[in-house]
């Protein structure tokens, strides 16, 4: 044992780049996650800015047909795979242990390879604009459009692939956090006492673990018809295309509720602070959250509606979509029933979460109307569809994730984002994404079809198309604004303290920035908001010694997993296998040994460095 | 109080707006004037929808803005109460929405059946559409008429419509008579319209079907039953014989420069291919290139100029001899030849 132990020893208390290359600590892996994604939320702003300028204007020659299929294609992968999807994994990582009590996630190692292997599958995902052919299908990439004989270019198999190590990720990440959350509560924290962003990342993370799998499915039919000519998709061999379709779906679907779930946890969080009030109906805030976790699996079919179904299956997805309705709404008034009575503080991160509730209103009003089988057969594919998307998504996910990083900034950094500047931020930030998103209902009811690179003048929609391209830009500086508070008050911003904004849940208990083991001494919970509960109510919240009782030597002795650069070899043997595929199989053959090998080796690292003990 | 009265009319005037008020009903692909039944089925509906979700958009943001506003932070304010939650009402908020939901999923059902099939015993008839990248053929099954890129269609018949692709995914969408159905290789799905009024309604693929997917349109012309009569006769009847000199040097270019390889005319037995739009009445439609030209001679001899000019990736730029291979490469005198026979196929 000794000298396996000898060969595979764990590097000891690196610094600088290699600090964060062997990290296995799971803030700097939010970290991480969180800066990689904002990064890919500019990339993909950047794309639909080109678009927008595009369609500014009737037969705008800015792009090229082809490059602007790449365009609307890249936009929603990245924006749903490689910025919101890892954002949520960026707060589940900086927010979950702390919130639970716990010292880190209960499989360090795994979390940090699920980091890096999200950083290849984005790479790979990304390849395509650096070779000239990025995947130009749209995102739902429907058969057999996709097919080797109508897409020769290496866009699709970048998409297969990309999708595919992005698969492997967000399923270990998901596996982790439902471990680290089922098993690594403080004592005392009983599920019903979980704080409802904890709960939202379980459901979150459970849709992960079933719904990846099943896009997964139809990724490798499609990579075995294009590589090896097989016939999943092939109609001229007896295929039948909606299979792809429902497979798609049947992940798409669930994936929408993967993208809000994590946004409404983080606004059930903000709204209680900053009204002082606990969250009003916990239990059914919680319920309907497993509810909608449920119900997203029966509803698939609502982006099939006019695939031809037949009546039957159309009337049955149209009354479940609708339905699904009910457990939204009522998170919606009891978010609104938090704020009433309370004492509400209007600082920028509870001003994204009542912005998320507005834009989510608009958004899922228009969701009730495409539930409407046979209206939306009028609606399906217009840009009135694209308007209902943007303010669930950009209106409800990413204004909340807006909230959680003023929200909880100070808590990583010790520092407070600027009010003032956040202000701008938000206030542009409405005005730009009402611009840009809501004319496009208007669009959509004249007749305008999504993904067409352009069209022709007389149709009466230039005006509007102006007009939502002046509101994408106007979001595009509000981004920009944030991006200068974020560096600036990195630096510069007010010292927060431990516990800026009269928090209710345990990380409020602990020092902004947290020590690296966290909890000094792993708190004892008697209740929910048991932060809270000590503070103002009972004092029987939480037995454990809060904020000013730390002290920065103290847990001295506290055992932390020690750093591993496994994880990093084992995800670059499968970034190196994925672009294999692609090219040439003996690449892929080395990736996959790179891999068996660093799988190996983890398994016989010691737990500790040598010299800890 | 004073801040609720201030919120208030702006508020009801930019909802005006906020509605239908930026649309433009008479924009040619408007869903919001409906020009037959299943339209207009599916227009009610909406109409229905829309204000359900107005009234409930007003009443829940003003409850949002109103609560925001009561309950903002007063300076020196102490700890609020700190309520739970309320039983009686979750339940009420949860029972009414639903109990709102049930009542809508009736008409939805009654028009989704209503939509799949006209009522029986409706006056019908069948055509036949396949969708191509980047253009439709038609075909009436009844009749045997055989075309492109435009339907006609009597005024108050119902038109069932079978739809197959030959490549990739369509989507089959007159904004003005029908919502849309996807047109599926391998399958056949149908839909129904009828048009109520005489007059010419726009349609457009509405699924992503590759580059020129944007340019992918055609018309519906809706006429009086005996002028639909007279088209369909005129159809029935071989292309007209070149009569100029240039149609008829540009009948010998259009098998010559292998135009004849992907295009059909009845009468001209070496023109029999299927790869490209049926040319025998060519000049007898409204448009060409799939709805996108006018059919106008300078159209039709810029398009046959080149084709990629307008529709990106097209099929008879892609693989036309007369395009590929400098052999049968177009001149000036043949590019006026060609439009000439072109608009001489009345
Ligand atoms: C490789 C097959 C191919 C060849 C060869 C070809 N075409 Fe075409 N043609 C097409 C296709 C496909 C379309 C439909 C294009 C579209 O609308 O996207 C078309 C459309 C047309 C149209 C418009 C028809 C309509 O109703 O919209 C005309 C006119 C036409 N071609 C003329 C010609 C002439 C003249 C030649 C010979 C120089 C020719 N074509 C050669 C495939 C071909
Ligand atoms: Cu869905
Ligand atoms: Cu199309």
């Amino acid at each position: 044992m000794a000298t396996i132990a000898g060969v595979f020893s764990r590097p000891t208390r690196p610094t600088g780049i290699w600090a964060w290359i062997s990290t296995v600590d799971h803030k700097k892996i939010g970290a991480l996650y969180g800066v990689t994604a904002f990064v890919f939320f500019l990339v993909g702003g950047l794309e639909a800015l080109i678009m927008r300028l595009q369609l500014a204007r009737a037969e705008h020659g800015i792009v090229s047909a082809e490059v602007f299929s790449q365009l609307f294609t890249m936009h929603a992968l990245t924006m749903i795979f490689l910025a919101i999807m890892p954002l949520s994994a960026a707060f589940f990582n900086l927010v979950v242990p702390l919130m639970i009590g716990a010292r880190d996630v209960a499989f360090p190692r795994l979390n940090a390879f699920s980091y890096w292997v999200f950083l290849l599958g984005a790479f790979i995902l990304q390849t395509g604009w650096i070779v000239g052919s990025s995947p130009n299908t749209g995102w739902f990439a429907y058969a057999p459009l996709t097919a080797e004989s109508f897409n020769p270019s290496k866009g699709m198999d970048f998409y297969v692939v990309g999708l595919g190590v992005l698969g492997v990720s967000s399923v270990a990440a998901a596996l982790n956090f439902i471990i680290t959350i089922i098993n690594m509560r403080a004592p005392g924290m009983t599920l019903m006492r979980l704080p409802v962003f904890i709960w939202m990342t379980l459901v979150t993370s459970f849709l992960l673990v079933t719904a990846m799998p099943v896009i997964t499915v139809g990724l490798i039919e499609l990579y075995m018809d294009r590589t090896f000519g097989m016939n999943f998709f092939n109609v001229d061999a007896g295929a039948d295309v909606i299979l792809w379709q429902h497979l798609f779906w049947v992940f798409g679907h669930p994936e929408v509720y993967i993208l809000i779930l994590p946004a409404m946890g983080i606004i059930s969080e903000v709204l209680p602070t900053f009204s002082r009030k606990p969250l009003y109906g916990y239990p059914v805030v919680v319920l309907s959250g497993i509810t909608i976790g449920f119900m997203g699996w029966a509803v698939w079919s609502h982006h099939m509606f006019t695939v031809g179904l037949g009546p039957i299956a159309n009337s049955v997805f149209a009354i479940t979509t609708m339905f699904i309705a009910v457990p939204t709404g009522i998170k919606i008034f009891n978010w609104i029933g938090t704020l009433w009575g309370g004492s509400v503080d209007l600082k920028t991160a509870p001003l994204f979460a009542i912005g998320f509730i507005f834009l989510f209103i608009v958004g899922g009003l228009s969701g009730v109307m495409h539930a409407i089988s046979p209206s939306d057969a009028q609606q399906q594919d217009t840009y009135f569809i694209v308007a209902h998307i943007h303010y669930v998504l950009f209106g409800g996910s990413i204004m909340a994730v807006f909230a959680g990083i003023y929200y909880w900034f100070p808590k990583a950094t010790g520092r407070l984002l600027s009010e003032r500047v956040g202000k701008w931020h938000f206030w542009l930030t409405m005005l730009g994404m009402n611009l840009a998103f809501y004319p496009m209902h208007f669009l959509g009811l004249d007749g305008m079809v999504r993904r067409n690179y352009t069209y022709p003048e007389g149709m009466g929609w230039d005006f509007w198309n102006m007009v939502s391209t002046i509101g994408a830009f106007i979001l595009g500086f509000a981004t920009l604004i944030f991006v200068h508070n974020f560096f600036r008050s990195l630096r510069k911003g007010e010292i927060s303290g431990d516990d800026p904004w009269d928090g209710r849940t345990l990380e409020w208990s602990i020092p902004s920035p947290p020590p690296e083991y966290n909890f000094a001494v792993i708190p004892t919970v008697h209740g929910r908001d048991a932060f809270w509960e000590q503070k103002h109510g009972s004092g029987h919240g939480v037995h454990a010694p809060a904020g000013g009782a730390y002290d920065h030597d103290e847990g001295h002795g506290i055992h932390m997993p020690s750093p591993s650069i496994l994880p990093l070899i084992t995800s670059l043997g499968l970034g190196i296998a994925g672009y294999g595929l692609v090219y040439s199989f003996p690449v892929a053959i080395l990736g996959a040994a790179i891999t068996m090998f660093g799988t190996y080796a983890w398994s016989m690292e010691p737990a500790t460095a040598p010299d800890e003990h | 109080m004073m801040k609720r009265s201030l919120f208030k009319s702006p508020a009801i005037a930019i909802l005006g707006l906020l509605l239908a008020g930026g649309c433009n009903p008479d924009n040619p692909q408007s869903i919001l004037v409906a020009s037959g039944p299943v339209a207009q089925r599916q227009l009610d509906l909406f109409n229905l929808l829309l204000w359900a979700v107005t009234i409930i958009f007003v009443l829940v943001c003003g409850w949002l803005v109103y609560t925001v506003i009561r309950y903002r932070r007063k300076p020196g304010q102490g700890i609020p109460e700190q309520v739970h939650g309320n039983t009686k009402l979750e339940i009420t908020w949860t029972v009414i929405p639903a109990l709102l939901l049930a009542a809508v999923a009736v008409p939805t059902v009654a028009a989704q059946f209503y939509i799949t099939e006209p009522p029986a015993g409706s006056d019908q008839m069948r055509i036949e559409v396949t969708g191509h990248q980047w253009w439709w053929s038609v075909v009436y099954p009844d009749s045997g008429v055989v075309t492109a890129n435009e339907i006609r269609v009597p005024v108050g018949k119902a038109v069932v419509v079978d739809l197959t692709a030959e490549d990739v995914i369509h989507s089959f969408w007159i904004p003005k008579l029908a919502g849309k159905i996807d047109v599926v290789p391998g399958k056949t799905t149908s839909m129904w319209f009828q048009a109520d009024e005489p007059g010419e309604y726009l349609g457009q693929c509405a699924e992503f079907c590759g580059e020129s997917h944007a340019w992918m349109k055609f018309r519906v012309i809706a006429q009086s039953p005996e002028e639909y009569e007279a088209w369909t006769q005129a159809q029935l009847a071989d292309a007209p014989q070149p009569a100029t000199e240039a149609e008829t040097t540009g009948a010998q270019l259009f098998i010559t420069k292998a135009c004849i390889a992907c295009h059909k005319i009845e009468g001209v037995p070496a023109a029999a291919g299927v790869i490209g739009p049926n040319l025998t009445h060519v000049a007898s439609r409204t448009a060409i290139a799939a709805g996108v030209l006018d059919n106008t001679e300078e159209n039709v001899r810029a398009w046959i100029k080149d084709p990629s000019e307008f529709k990106p990736g097209n099929i008879m730029n892609r693989d036309g001899l007369a395009y590929t291979n400098p052999q049968f490469a177009l001149n000036e005198d043949d590019l006026n030849n060609l439009t000439a026979y072109i608009l001489s196929l009345k």
